[in-house]
């Protein structure tokens, strides 16, 4: 069972994953309710415009979706270069420019799961909640989002997988450097490159399926939870 | 307390022009369906912003067309009782009974949450999921959330309407009770004419948008003005007198009203001295130009002949005079032509039934 020992360089692979899938799901989480609400609930010109952008990461080859990021966010990119400028902060060929891209890549998935829950809200609940002394905001704390948290939930864990099996995006836009922006995809993909490389990519599927596993177990049974008690009537 | 409401909505092809003022007490808006009653109190709620017109509450402006003031409905503080409970199913019956109050401002938490968890009779469902209460232990809960939110208006749009008439049967107590004992201002939209009259002090009828009719239950619910001719059979009089005995053997009590007649009435619980409403349906009042004999009905009340009113369909609207009370009589346009009646005649006003509300 030797060959199941994982490498240090294996280790920080798996690592660097866990945290560019964790911190892209969950900054993009914040953004992602608010679309999903504007898809959802606004009547503003330019809807289905923003509808397609947002949709576009899902239906583009990703190589395309990575190049444009590349572009976009390089250090020579306008966005890029006003970020390095103003905040010194790079994106390209860093784990933070991983982290973008596994980000964008997701947010279709979670946009599209939590706008259809938000969709689902009865709003007759929300108009009880306002006669009853909630300014909007309380009631989107205090009825809309408890409602709304399985799908946010389901929508976080597509995300999330999406994220941790994301390739195609990252290689254009931040390499393959080991330590840096080697991903666990990515680090599948050297090991079947050089030649007596599949053990280690055995066992870094191994590692993927078991990881892709427990977080489908996890919000299963956080969904039950949530959705036993939201979804009764 | 005094609301003023004087509006003008427009929604799609139907036009609403209502106004309006009620100073207290249980006022109900009455009409059928597509009247444009919940229209009406969704505007007061604040839940409908109105084209053009105002809505006050005591000094407090809160829609102003004129000059672009609309007070949102989480700042009204009036409480809204809808047709469906509409219970928070995230939350226990405890926590939707809370959420209001979390809401009202401190110094407005006068209401006592236990006296108000009694009267509804909803202590024992405090740790219950809505989503396991019955039809009418929602509606409970709904009422008692509302009335926790400290509201200095409670608005009512139909509560009862989609229970059966058993759970309708279980809830109008409590609402009694509520105009009663906490005497907080209540609008009361419903389209039943029986509701109407064991609850409200004042009925404002409406059709097609407009209001047609304001004043007490008596007037309004008395015949002609009745809208359709469903409301027309509903129509009838209501009565309030006081139990002056009680004939346990029987199940019958007797009612002297304010005008001075005593009537026989089923009701074995009513307690001497307690004061009620009655409700006699016109339908079931006959006229008889001299006393009748060897009749099964236990109410023949002698009184005169005050006006008669076409009522459509062949039918006329009687108004009788019996001391200081008035009884209405539906019969048929041939009666009054047989009987020669006209108003002055002196006549009797045999009662069928009477419903102690």
């Amino acid at each position: 069972m030797d060959w199941l020992a994982l490498s240090a360089e294996e280790w920080t692979a798996i690592r660097l994953s866990l945290r560019v899938s964790s911190v892209a799901v969950l900054v993009s989480l914040p953004l992602g309710i608010l679309v999903a609400l504007a898809l959802a609930r606004g009547r503003f010109w330019g809807k289905s415009l923003l509808n397609g952008i947002v949709h576009l990461p899902l239906i583009l080859p990703p190589v395309v979706t990575g190049f444009i990021l590349l572009m976009l966010f390089g250090r020579r990119g306008p966005v890029g270069s006003f970020l390095d400028d103003w905040f010194g902060i790079v994106l390209s060929f860093r784990w933070t420019g991983a982290a973008l891209a596994c980000g964008v890549m997701g947010f279709p998935l979670m946009v599209r799961s939590i706008r259809l829950s938000i969709e689902a809200v009865d709003r007759k609940l929300e108009e009880a909640a306002g006669t009853l002394g909630a300014s909007p905001p309380w009631v989107f704390l205090t009825v809309t989002l408890p409602l709304i948290l399985p799908g946010v939930l389901a929508g976080l864990i597509l995300a999330f997988a999406k994220a941790m099996g994301e390739f195609g995006a990252t290689i254009t836009f931040v390499s393959n450097i080991p330590g840096e922006t080697q991903t666990l995809s990515a680090a599948i993909y050297t090991f079947t490159q050089v030649p007596g490389g599949d053990q280690g990519a055995m066992r870094l599927t191994l590692v993927a399926i078991a990881i892709s596993m427990v977080a489908l177990l996890a919000s299963e049974i956080l969904a039950q939870r949530i959705g036993r008690k939201v979804h009764l009537e | 307390m005094s609301l003023v409401v004087d509006i003008r909505h427009r929604l799609g092809d139907f036009s609403l022009e209502a106004a309006f003022s009620s100073d207290g007490g249980v006022t109900a808006l009455f009409g059928r369906s597509g009247s444009g009653k919940t229209s009406l109190i969704r505007i007061i709620a604040g839940l409908t912003r109105p084209a053009d017109g105002r809505v006050q509450l005591d000094g407090d402006v809160l829609v102003d067309a004129a000059a672009r003031r609309f007070v949102p409905p989480h700042r009204r503080r009036f409480g809204y009782v809808f047709q469906e409970a509409r219970l928070f199913p995230h939350l226990t019956v405890r926590r939707n009974l809370d959420y209001g109050r979390w809401f009202a401002p401190k110094g407005a938490r006068a209401e006592n949450p236990a006296r108000i968890i009694d009267l509804l009779g909803i202590g024992s469902l405090l740790d219950r999921q809505p989503a396991h209460l019955s039809g009418g232990e929602k509606q409970r809960v709904a009422i008692g959330r509302a009335l926790l939110s400290s509201p200095r208006l409670l608005l009512m749009d139909e509560p009862l309407v989609a229970l059966d008439d058993e759970r309708k049967a279980e809830i109008l107590p409590y609402l009694e009770r509520l105009r009663d004992e906490v005497g907080i201002p209540i609008v009361y939209v419903s389209h039943s004419v029986a509701e109407v009259a064991r609850l409200a002090d004042t009925v404002v009828l409406m059709a097609a948008g407009r209001i047609e009719a304001i004043g007490p239950a008596s007037d309004v619910l008395g015949g002609p003005r009745l809208a359709s001719a469903m409301e027309r059979r509903e129509a009838g009089s209501v009565l309030t007198g006081r139990v002056e005995a009680n004939d346990a053997a029987h199940g019958l009590a007797t009612i002297r009203l304010e005008g001075g007649a005593a009537l026989l009435v089923p009701g074995a619980k009513a307690s001497p001295g307690e004061t009620v409403r009655l409700r006699i349906p016109a339908r079931d009042v006959m006229v008889a130009t001299a006393r009748p004999e060897g009749l099964s009905a236990l109410n023949i009340l002698e009184g005169t002949l005050e006006a008669i009113e076409p009522d459509g369909e062949g039918m006329a609207s009687l108004r009788i005079a019996c001391g200081g009370d008035h009884v209405r009589a539906r019969i048929t346009a041939l009666s009054v032509e047989r009987l020669g009646l006209e108003p002055g005649l002196p006549v009797h006003a045999v009662i069928k039934t009477v419903a102690l509300e």
